[in-house]
């Protein structure tokens, strides 16, 4: 059997790959699934943690998480098609009308 | 690894039955391409433009609205597994969820986010002041 | 009659279902007709409050994740206050805007209803589903003037930091998870307890994480980044709702998170808190004084309040959490009149938010000058007003606890904010009008009453506020 810190590893590993790509990525999309990576990889953090219990709470919090996570995208992708309409450019670097 | 053997066994006769099947029509289909044919497929039509064109703001809006009722589904799966254990308390509580969400689903309804194309927008809203 | 196991979540019942009535009536409205949507929320609004103040004192508690002990009934009432003032001061704005009616009123009480179910909250998971309620309909409530770039791109900004901000609180909840086999709150707290003696890293891990989650929330430095921008891009009156409003979720939320649960650790995350206020009473007083925009500088002005707020949660001692519960009060109704007047003041073409658009109002809207100036005082903590009284006693319970060297930047911090604040009022009493820059505006009666109502509050609170602090440490008693 996998011993469980080698799932918190990957789930990190996975943390730390979203919170680069919300500070590196120029593409206001990209960095939207930058962040959905960051909550999937608490998602495996939760699994990892309930499958070592022995109990299902670890994956009943992940389908709130995952419910949560689409009412974000949902919301984010609105906000972005508004932005899109004002700009015409998903840069961030092109939205500085507010001192950033 | 006795266990793999059964999966091993399907996908070498997966992937052979799509291989032969492919060389067969090769070997023995007529060919007789033209234009049209080379063409990428597209519904049979011939391609008109490039498909990176832009698309109307309501595919967004249909897909947004899609993701959501679409994963509030989820919550349906564990509630249909545990029917028995959760009895009348578990049935009123997903009813009233689901309730919530009808709520929301009608106000999409009523604002015309189901309706496509200029024909039936105007007739919503021409529905509209009677309801 | 009524399974007990509900009665707690009657509040959190009256908001919701009211805002489902809104979105339900924006449905069947047909274009251009007039529904009382706003009177609506009100009535669900009076609701929560009316049986807040039925379960006062009766430590209801539904499934064990909602509890309604007086610490979440007072913030529920606080929440009421802000949520029927912002109705009030939002019917002449959302008109003169031309704001979608239905929309802006549901999300409004949507999020009223995430803020109290957050406050209410005893398990992790219901705080981060409650913040999420609460913050994706404020990140809509900052963009919901579509035509304006401004308010999109806040929204943005807003939704960005936002969204980034509870993936961090998402992990600290999955570690805290981890090591305790629960999210309940109480569970937590007494598995903690146990083990106060070792020092398991993972336990500092989830503390972190939960903190960088709510000073994101709370706006404190290094974590404000979002806020100045929000709250310009923000139509006026949203922004005095969410700045107040989610201040108070956010604090209830950590208040009992921290004070209670991560109580055993309290040595290891209170000099974490110790930096966060320091940085963020420097940083929100000393910018803010450079600011020219006033919703600008209620924005830096709001990150030092939050800074101020925290000063009481490293005190960690009855005065102080007593004095988180009255600073929030004394600065919700401060901040949300304060926003008030702006709102009132502004025309759909503009804003009306510039310190220049504020100079010789004395002499053209008197009324609405002398109410501006009494805000500002409250913020800058001058008594007799209610923002001097929580300074107070924020002040003095850091002293009695010991942190003499945060009861002195607070009040030197305190002392620059006047500046600031005096700066505004003497554009409006000594400086001549520049009349071609704000046309004159209609003020509405409702708009006038909400001001009113929140200058009499602040007065009440400032000078007699014995019979709120009584309210206040009696909340307090019932939890910690």
């Amino acid at each position: 059997m996998i011993p469980l810190s080698h799932y918190l590893f990957v789930s990190a590993v996975l943390f730390a790959i979203g919170t680069t790509g919300v500070f590196l990525r120029r593409n206001l999309i990209t960095i939207l699934l930058s962040i959905e990576i960051m909550l999937n990889a608490v998602n495996l953090s939760f699994v990892a943690f309930g499958r070592q219990m022995g109990t299902v709470d670890g994956q009943i919090i992940v389908f709130f998480v995952m419910t949560v996570a689409a009412a974000e995208a949902a919301v984010g992708l609105a906000i972005v098609i508004g932005l899109f309409r004002h700009r015409e450019s998903l840069n961030p670097d092109a939205f500085v009308s507010l001192k950033w | 690894m006795d266990g793999w053997l059964g999966v091993v066994i399907m996908i070498a006769l997966g992937v052979g039955f799509a291989g032969v099947m492919i060389g067969l029509s090769l070997l023995l289909g007529p060919k007789n391409p033209t234009p049209e044919k080379l063409a990428p497929y597209e519904c049979g039509m011939p391609a008109v433009g490039d498909a990176r064109e832009r698309h109307s703001v309501k595919f967004y809006l249909v897909a947004m609205i899609f993701l959501l009722f679409d994963i509030e589904i989820a919550f349906l799966y564990p509630w249909a597994v545990a029917l028995r254990d959760l009895g009348w308390p578990g049935f009123v509580q997903l009813v009233s969820f689901f309730a919530i969400l009808s709520v929301g689903y009608v106000y999409v309804w009523r604002k015309g986010v189901l309706e496509w194309g200029p024909v039936a927008r105007t007739r919503g809203q021409a529905q509209r002041p009677a309801a | 009659m009524l399974d007990s196991n509900l009665h707690a979540i009657v509040p959190l019942l009256c908001v919701i279902l009211s805002a489902l009535a809104v979105m339900a009536a924006e449905a069947f409205r047909s274009p251009g007709e007039d529904m009382p949507l706003g009177g609506l929320g009100l009535v669900g609004l009076i609701g929560a409050g009316a049986s807040a103040v039925a379960l006062w004192g009766r430590n209801a508690s539904s499934f064990n994740v909602i509890v309604a002990d007086n610490f979440s009934l007072f913030i529920t009432l606080l929440l009421v206050v802000v949520g029927v003032l912002t109705i009030m001061f939002s019917g002449p704005v959302v008109a003169r805007d031309g704001l979608p009616k239905g929309e802006y009123y549901a999300l409004l009480l949507f999020s009223i209803a995430g803020m109290i179910m957050m406050a209410m909250a005893n398990d992790l998971l219901v705080v981060f589903i409650a913040l999420e309620i609460l913050s994706l309909a404020v990140y809509v409530l900052t963009g919901i003037r579509r035509d304006d770039a401004r308010a999109t791109e806040a929204a943005f900004k807003y939704f960005l930091l936002g969204a980034f901000s509870s993936a961090f609180f998402l992990y600290g909840i999955a570690f805290t998870f981890g090591l305790s086999g629960s999210t309940r709150l109480d569970r937590v707290g007494a598995f903690l307890a146990a083990q106060s003696m070792s020092d398991n890293p993972l336990i500092l891990v989830a503390i972190g994480l939960l903190l960088v989650g709510f000073a994101f929330k709370i706006s404190a430095v290094p974590f404000h980044m979002w806020t100045p921008d929000a709250y310009e891009g923000a139509p006026a009156v949203v922004t005095g709702f969410m700045s107040t409003g989610v201040k108070a979720a956010a604090f209830a939320a950590f208040t009992r998170v921290f004070l209670s649960t991560f109580e055993p650790f309290t040595g290891d995350w209170a000099p974490m808190v110790w930096a966060l206020a320091v940085v963020t009473m420097i940083l929100g007083t000393v910018v803010g004084v450079a600011q020219s925009n006033l919703k600008r500088m209620l924005a830096y002005s709001s990150i030092a309040h939050g800074g101020y707020l925290l000063v009481g949660l490293v005190s960690a001692n009855d005065i102080g959490k007593a004095a988180i519960l009255f600073y929030l009060l004394a600065y919700a109704v401060t901040n949300v009149a304060a926003f008030g007047v702006i709102a009132l003041l502004g025309t759909k073409d503009r804003p009306n938010d510039e310190l220049r658009d504020f100079a010789g109002l004395w002499h053209t809207r008197p009324a609405l000058a002398a109410l501006m100036t009494v805000c500002l005082l409250s913020l800058g903590g001058l008594p007799p007003t209610a923002g001097f009284i929580g300074k107070w006693y924020v002040f003095s319970a850091a002293v009695s606890a010991g942190y003499y060297d945060l009861a002195i930047i607070g009040v030197l911090t305190s002392v620059i904010s006047v500046f600031f604040y005096l700066r505004v009022v003497v554009m409006m009493y000594m400086v001549e009008r520049d009349a071609a820059l704000t046309p004159p505006v209609k003020i509405a009666g409702l708009g006038m009453a909400a001001l009113v109502a929140s200058i009499v509050a602040i007065f009440y609170l400032g000078i007699l506020p014995s019979r709120v602090l009584t309210f206040a440490s009696q909340s307090i008693s019932t939890i910690f």
